[in-house]
């Protein structure tokens, strides 16, 4: 069964067994406005909790990606890379990479839908 | 602070920003898009947040000739010129328009963000001087009308709008009011900028919604000059190098003397360093503060990038070392931390547009 959880820096993270797969959220890609550019890791990358994997440019601005967990990435959404836009147009359902997760309890630290919904008001 | 138009934007739902303590419009749909109906027909721009000062007196012209950049002395009644204010060091106060009235009637326009210091600098040059500077900014409100149509929109309200020459200027009357209307942009379009009471303003940037014309916002007014190589104070100009080191050397006339000739002078011909522009090799964004590196030297750092809207590519305006700011240099910019390969090349990434029709 698929479990989503949501990070405070409004990244969605979607797991499967020990396959997180991870994107960022509505409210993410609304604050960054027209997305213009992504800058993606490669696969078998190693990610840590917390730490940059990428990064969101908008027409002014770069914003980091941060993991939201630890562990190594087993597959990048290279549409990305020809069409950007595509994480403002549907940012729940474009995911960005899927990780191997190294340690299952870093889990416990995320929040859950409602708690997401709190931080963003 | 607000402009005259601030609820204007509000109602049209605009993301606002703060520029130099204003909330300005920073964009109402789309930075792209905006961009786009610029260059493919036209758009309207709040610029109220720029400055005016009044430069009256009999000795206007000598003062001017001292302080300002450019030749004063041919400028015509009705004509405008760009220029710059410097400092005895030669590095940058201020690029300024100034709007000759008469021999002893000039205004001047002022970057937003620069209008304290250049009232400053101005009156602590005038002491030999028989001027009066006055800054009138709280009397103007400003819009910036540009692109392909922004004649044939203008002619329906000024009737002969036609033959206002490009960098010249007129009072038209306007309601129970004057407007000053100059054949001038920062967008590299054909247009105008009109300067009025803030009454007469919001009387005019409604008949232009009314007429259709798409409200535009500063998002897209920074992409439009980039593109054309017109500076930005803050990025290519500075009070940290000079006009020419910036690659702005039409903005001076080096067979007079001003604050800063002589160290400008000087550096003619064999200046140290320049801006340039970069073309990234493949996919990135460059942005202000990169550095940029020739092997692993740095030499210089980026100025202003962005993804190029009207012409495709990665483009940015970089100050560098001589002799690396050739056209044709390779260079490497580095982006969070990784080189990535660029080359040298012209600054104008996309053609300017503009309408030079005579007097």
């Amino acid at each position: 069964m698929t479990m989503t959880y949501y990070s405070e820096s409004h990244e969605w993270i979607k797991v499967d067994g020990t396959i997180a797969t991870i994107g960022i959220t509505d409210y993410a890609q609304h604050a960054l406005g027209e997305i213009v550019f992504v800058e993606l890791p490669d696969e078998d990358d190693d990610v840590e909790k917390d730490t940059e994997f990428g990064a969101i440019e908008s027409v002014k601005a770069a914003s980091d990606l941060f993991s939201p967990i630890s562990g190594t990435i087993i597959d990048v959404n290279r549409d990305l890379e020809d069409e950007p836009e595509l994480l403002n147009d549907d940012a729940e359902n474009i995911w960005i990479i899927k990780v191997e997760m190294s340690d299952l309890e870093e889990l416990n630290e995320l929040l859950n839908k409602d708690q997401y919904l709190k931080i963003c008001e | 602070m607000k402009t005259a138009l601030y609820d204007s934007h509000q109602r049209l739902g605009a993301t606002f920003t703060e520029f130099a303590g204003v909330s300005m419009p920073l964009k109402y749909t789309s930075i792209k898009e905006e961009h786009n109906t610029v260059r493919d027909r036209v758009g309207m721009f709040d610029v109220s947040h720029m400055g005016e000062c009044k430069i009256t007196g009999p000795d206007a012209c000598d003062y001017l000739e001292y302080v300002f950049t450019n030749n004063v002395s041919n400028l015509e009644d009705g004509q405008v010129r760009y220029g710059m204010l410097c400092y005895p060091n030669g590095s940058v106060v201020d690029d300024v328009l100034l709007y000759k009235e008469s021999n002893e009637s000039f205004m001047m326009v002022l970057n937003a963000s620069n209008i304290d210091k250049d009232i400053n600098w101005l009156s602590s040059q005038q002491e030999d001087y028989n001027v009066t500077i006055s800054d009138v900014s709280h009397s103007y409100s400003e819009i910036a009308i540009q692109g392909p149509k922004a004649e044939q929109i203008m002619v329906s309200l000024f009737k002969d709008i036609r033959t206002l020459p490009f960098f010249y200027f007129q009072t038209w009357k306007y309601n129970d009011s004057e407007l000053i209307i100059s054949r001038t942009g920062y967008t590299g379009e054909d247009g105008f900028e009109i300067y009025g009471d803030h009454a007469s303003i919001i009387t005019l940037w409604q008949s232009l919604l009314d007429k259709g014309v798409t409200p535009i916002g500063l998002g897209a007014r920074d992409t439009l000059r980039f593109e054309v190589n017109l500076p930005l104070y803050g990025h290519e100009l500075t009070d940290q190098w000079t006009p020419l080191e910036a690659g702005y050397s039409f903005a001076v006339d080096l067979n007079k003397d001003f604050i800063g000739s002589s160290v400008i002078k000087k550096q003619k011909g064999h200046l140290k360093r320049r801006t340039c522009g970069l073309s990234l090799v493949k996919k990135g964004i460059m942005r202000q503060g990169y550095p940029v590196f020739f092997n692993d030297q740095q030499v210089g750092f980026v100025t202003t990038g962005y993804l190029g809207i009207s012409t495709p590519g990665s483009f940015a305006i970089a100050m560098v070392d001589a002799p690396y700011y050739k056209i044709g240099q390779a260079l490497e910019v580095e982006i969070r931390g990784k080189r990535y390969a660029c080359n040298v090349i012209k600054k104008q990434f996309h053609k300017k547009n503009y309408k030079k029709i005579g007097g």
